[in-house]
């Protein structure tokens, strides 16, 4: 008989491998799997010095950035881009939250043309015509919008376009969190 | 109309499958007869109200009805013909329709060339399959209507097959692939049918061989098919990405090549019954998870359709379903199946065993290395990727004595054999392949320790498999042929030539991997470079149309040391529709290298152009030896064996009363 | 059924990428000029390891997305400033992840995939030894050079008097009187 059941749980492994598999299946469904979380989670904004679009020959520093805030990177180049800009100017008027705008890999024309057209939303707009304060922040596609707490260390960031339900969900909830909170979650 | 009839066409098959899958089932449990015989009729009208669809939605896309959603979205009023038929899979709903046909044709040949089956047996297959077929027109039907309309305001032109589908391949690969995928179904019906009868045996397995070796030849054919396709039409010069759909049409392969094998101890000398099922079932089992992969949208990958979490978990539902009974009905049957038939360690049991091992652990690490993106996020350890870099490593070490078994395999006698006589019978070929290799090895001196050895390995093995196979065909056509008994069988000389096969794929690989030589460069107009021993002069561009594109055509000219060698002519095309551009690689293909020159853009500011040169050495290899595999499989297949009516033995009358007491006999044997 | 389907959700099935290749073929081809071929070379093997955050279907050799062309400038840099791949290559993990590179890192999470198909196999391996153990007679183990014409003869009564006769196969001795043309010659005993 010990050999019996032996034999019988020999038999029901492939099952119970397959269900395990289908239950793994099962979670990835619905999920975007082309979706990336950031590496930066709980650090610093990364040193920059980049110029300004408004006045292009000042310069601005990752010390000039006050949170906490929304970093939002945007381009013209971008059709969602323009989809949630007017969100980003309802959000401005409310005046809860700093809103910093960084015009990624842009030409200046079309920038200005952009807010010229849409409304300007931002606190200040930072240029990033290279794309390496970008890199620096992981942005692998426009636009996404990162949450930095008081401390300018990043607490979030959104991939694709805000909406109202975005923030009222994602971004407003995590503009208080603590630092010591991520720490505490890793 | 037309579509409308299609739609029907599709509902009538979806009744008449659900007849096909139950009546006999039923019949069988209740004694009815007459249910029992309704599993052929109602397979073949199964698969005409299943042909009428397909042609109703090709039709549709030969006329350009573009008020059909399905066509307006994957087709366009100047596409070429051909491509407006293929455009009938170009996408999920008809590469679905195509599927479901080739699941009704398989299914179909079944219930045509199953004569010399017991009723009983014809009608469970055919049933089974009739049950796989409702899975799929329902899904079909409530989930990926190909024939649903966009009235009233339609596109006029139509939005266009995506232009890397506008090619040659997209013709035949589909098909090849899914004949292949598909064609598992069978031995997946007959693998459940053994474990209702209770009956797994030598008979069995002779039944379920040329079904396996049917699909598995055109699942080679495809999956050669698709990657020659990627490696001229993507522009790369890649001929395998382990992309998770590749990897979904790699792992039935693997587990139907094991089963082959496995099928052959079974057939010839009764062991390995259990494993041999549950193979069957896996084999099957893989090429759904693939339909899975592709529609989900759980993976990134090159191939993924359109996405929708209502497909997926239809498809996961229904995956759920097939295989999960499969394998309840299988723990609860096979472990009352005999284990007969004594063999030695020294044996070709044993060496099949080690190859289905072997064979199936690759399939299960390519499993687990593309799901464990999947895993990593279900656990929350972070987006991960595993590519080619994990894929290369652990595959290959895998395969290495796979390979060097594979030449003993077939010298190897059942049962027992003697090491002493195996040492004396492959002395020669090792000692042909460790020349050959150190030779090549030897000469090929500009790469690091870790390349060279390689490269040694890759000639080592494939000289070693070639030479083995050649020397037992010479011994064994020539000192045996006088006896009566011994005339060698048709599976005898297709084994042979599916592993000459692998030995050129292996040989392709390896030389293909470690002595490419790509180069992308800077050329002027009529300036010349120099490439791996090929000069390149290149001529400038002119501007060409096609039918539904545009687009720039580069020329140079190729000469090896003065002496011409080709003339290629690479092109960009933009493609109407879309105004998508595409690259097509120029190729002038030998066996032993092919010339790639792809053109890329002009460079600022200057008359200067990109170009990418790629010399490949024995590239073509890969896909002749996978091309002998098909061929021998083909050969195997039509190996008179398989033809024989073996019905007399067993009267309908005697089986249905028996059927169930041979687990009982079995086990008690 | 069809003709219900509203217009919107329609329009939005047309903005989603539709037919099976989403990828562009457009194949980027990037000039370097590098110092020597082996540096060349270890530009291309380095970009071909390292997957594209933005096309993720494309390592960045192959990819033309703007993104990618970047991060291979910044690499190139990198490259001309003596960096070794390790610190290229943590660079980019530093930004996008261990998802950047096609090579999964040794973790005590991506054990299973690096090490478990060989446990696997040792698995296999020891079943295969289990399943021979239990099944070896012994008269099986003397006369491995040499099977004797009556050795071979007790394998065959052994193995009918296990089989069922209904089955062909069970006995190799009656398969070969019933069946003489099927026989291949690899399937033979004694030579």
């Amino acid at each position: 008989m010990m050999i019996q059941s032996k034999r019988l749980f020999l038999y029901l492994l492939p099952l119970a491998l397959f269900v395990g598999l289908t239950l793994l299946l099962y979670s990835g469904l619905g999920k975007d799997p082309t979706e990336l979380d950031s590496q930066l989670i709980g650090q610093k904004i990364p040193v920059f010095s980049k110029s300004l679009l408004f006045k292009p020959d000042a310069i601005i520093t990752d010390k000039d950035i006050k949170g906490p805030a929304l970093i939002n990177i945007w381009g013209s180049w971008c059709p969602a881009c323009y989809h949630e800009h007017p969100y980003f100017m309802e959000l401005a008027k409310q005046k809860v939250v700093a809103i910093y705008g960084l015009n990624y890999k842009d030409g200046r024309a079309e920038a200005l043309k952009f807010i010229q057209k849409l409304g300007n939303p931002y606190d200040q707009i930072i240029v990033d015509k290279n794309g390496r304060l970008g890199i620096d922040l992981g942005v692998y596609g426009a636009p996404e919008t990162f949450v930095i707490n008081h401390e300018n260390r990043i607490v979030y960031r959104h991939v694709g376009v805000v909406n109202a339900q975005v923030w009222e969900t994602l971004l407003k909830p995590r503009l208080t969190q603590q630092t010591k909170q991520l720490s505490d979650r890793e | 109309m037309i579509p409308e009839i299609g739609n029907l066409a599709l509902s009538f098959a979806l009744a008449i499958a659900l007849i096909q899958f139950i009546l006999p089932l039923v019949g069988i449990y209740a004694n009815r007869w007459r249910w029992i015989l309704i599993a052929g009729p109602a397979t073949m009208v199964q698969f005409f109200f299943v042909f009428i669809a397909f042609l109703s939605l090709s039709w549709s896309f030969y006329v350009d009805d573009f008020s059909v959603q399905f066509v307006a979205l994957h087709s366009y009023r100047s596409l070429p013909v051909a491509y407006k038929i293929a455009a009938t899979w170009g996408g999920h709903e008809g590469a679905l329709l195509l599927w479901i046909f080739m699941l009704s044709f398989w299914s179909l040949a079944v219930a045509l060339f199953s004569n010399q089956l017991p009723s009983m047996t014809r009608a469970r297959v055919l049933s089974i399959l009739g049950g796989l077929a409702v899975g799929f027109l329902s899904f079909i039907l409530f989930t990926s209507n190909p024939f649903d309309r966009i009235l009233p305001d339609f596109p006029l032109d139509g939005r266009d097959l995506n232009p890397l589908l506008q090619d040659p391949g997209m013709v035949i690969h589909p098909p090849m692939l899914y004949m292949g995928y598909v064609g598992f179904s069978v031995a997946f019906a007959f693998a459940i049918t053994a474990l209702m009868e209770g009956r797994i045996d030598s008979l069995w397995a002779r039944w379920v061989r040329p079904w396996t070796l049917a699909a598995w030849i055109f699942l080679t054919a495809g999956v050669a098919l698709g990657s020659w396709w990627a490696y001229y039409e993507l522009g790369w010069g890649g001929w395998w990405f382990w992309d998770p759909v590749e990897n979904a049409s790699f792992m039935p392969w693997l587990i139907g090549t094991s089963l082959l094998h496995s099928l052959a101890a079974t057939e010839k000398r009764g062991v390995f019954k259990a494993w041999t099922v549950l193979l069957a079932i896996a084999a099957f089992s893989f090429s759904l998870l693939g339909t899975f992969l592709v529609r989900s949208g759980v993976l990134t990958s090159v191939h993924a359709f359109a996405n929708d979490p209502v497909r997926g978990t239809y498809i996961l539902a229904f995956l759920g379903v097939v295989v999960g009974s499969s394998l309840t009905l299988f723990a609860a049957r096979a472990s009352s199946v005999s284990v007969s038939g004594w063999f030695d360690w020294l044996s070709k049991e044993l060496l099949l065993l080690l190859n289905n091992l072997l064979l199936t652990v690759a399939a299960v690490m390519i499993l687990i290395g593309t799901l464990f993106p999947i895993f990593a996020e279900a656990f929350d350890w972070g987006k991960i990727s595993v590519g080619p870099p994990y894929f290369n490593l652990i595959f290959t070490t895998l395969m290495t004595p796979l390979v060097f078994l594979v030449g003993l395999g077939p010298m190897v006698n059942w049962r027992q054999y003697s090491m002493a006589q195996l040492g004396r019978k492959s002395l020669v070929a090792a000692i042909v392949a460790l020349s050959i290799g150190l030779l090549v090895t030897f000469f090929e001196t500009q790469h690091v320790a870790m390349d060279q050895f390689k490269i040694f390995l890759g000639v080592f093995l494939s000289v070693w498999l070639t030479s083995l196979a050649l020397s037992d065909l010479l011994t064994k056509s020539r000192g045996k042929s006088t006896a009566k008994f011994r005339k060698l069988s048709a599976s005898y000389y297709g084994m042979h030539l599916a592993h000459i096969g692998l030995a050129f794929t292996v040989l392709g690989v390896v030389l293909t991997s470690h002595l490419s030589i790509e180069k992308n460069l800077r050329v002027g107009v009529n300036q010349q470079v120099s490439v791996a021993g090929y000069q390149f002069k290149f001529e400038g561009v002119s501007d060409f149309n096609g039918s539904n594109f545009d687009g720039i055509k580069g020329k140079f000219i190729v000469t090896n040391d003065g002496d011409f060698v080709a003339e290629l002519q690479p092109e960009k095309r933009r493609y109407h529709a879309s105004g998508q551009w595409m690259t097509e690689a120029a190729i002038d293909p030998a066996l032993s290298r092919d010339i790639y020159v792809a053109l890329g853009e002009q460079l600022p500011h200057s008359q200067d152009w990109a170009v990418r040169i790629y010399v490949k050495p024995f590239v073509r290899c890969i896909w002749f030896g996978a091309l002998l595999m098909a061929l021998g499989g083909t050969l195997a297949m039509s190996d008179k064996r398989y033809r024989k009516k073996v019905a007399a033995k067993f009267s309908p009358k005697t089986k249905s009363s028996s059927n169930s007491e041979n687990i009982s006999n079995n086990s008690a044997a | 059924m069809s003709y219900l389907i509203p217009k919107r959700l329609f329009l939005f099935v047309l903005l989603i990428p539709l037919s099976f290749v989403t990828l562009s073929a457009f194949a980027s081809i990037d000039v370097y000029s590098f110092k020597d071929p082996s540096q060349e070379l270890r530009f291309a093997q380095l970009t071909e390891e390292l997957r594209c955050p933005k096309c993720q279907n494309n390592n960045l050799a192959d990819s033309n997305s703007p993104l990618a062309k970047d991060l291979k400038d910044i690499i190139y840099e990198k490259m001309l400033a003596g960096e070794t791949d390790e610190e290229i290559t943590h660079y980019l993990k530093q930004r996008y992840g261990d998802f950047v590179s096609y090579k999964p890192p040794v973790k005590p999470f991506t054990w299973l995939i690096w090490y478990g198909p060989f446990i696997l196999l040792l698995l296999g391996a020891f079943g295969v030894y289990r399943y021979m153990g239990g099944r070896k007679i012994s008269l099986s183990a003397q006369n491995k050079s040499a099977i004797s014409n009556s050795s071979q003869s007790l394998i065959d009564q052994w193995d009918s008097e296990k089989g069922d006769p209904e089955q062909p196969n069970s006995s190799s001795v009656q398969q070969k009187k019933q069946e003489n043309d099927e026989e291949s010659p690899s399937q033979e005993s004694n030579s």
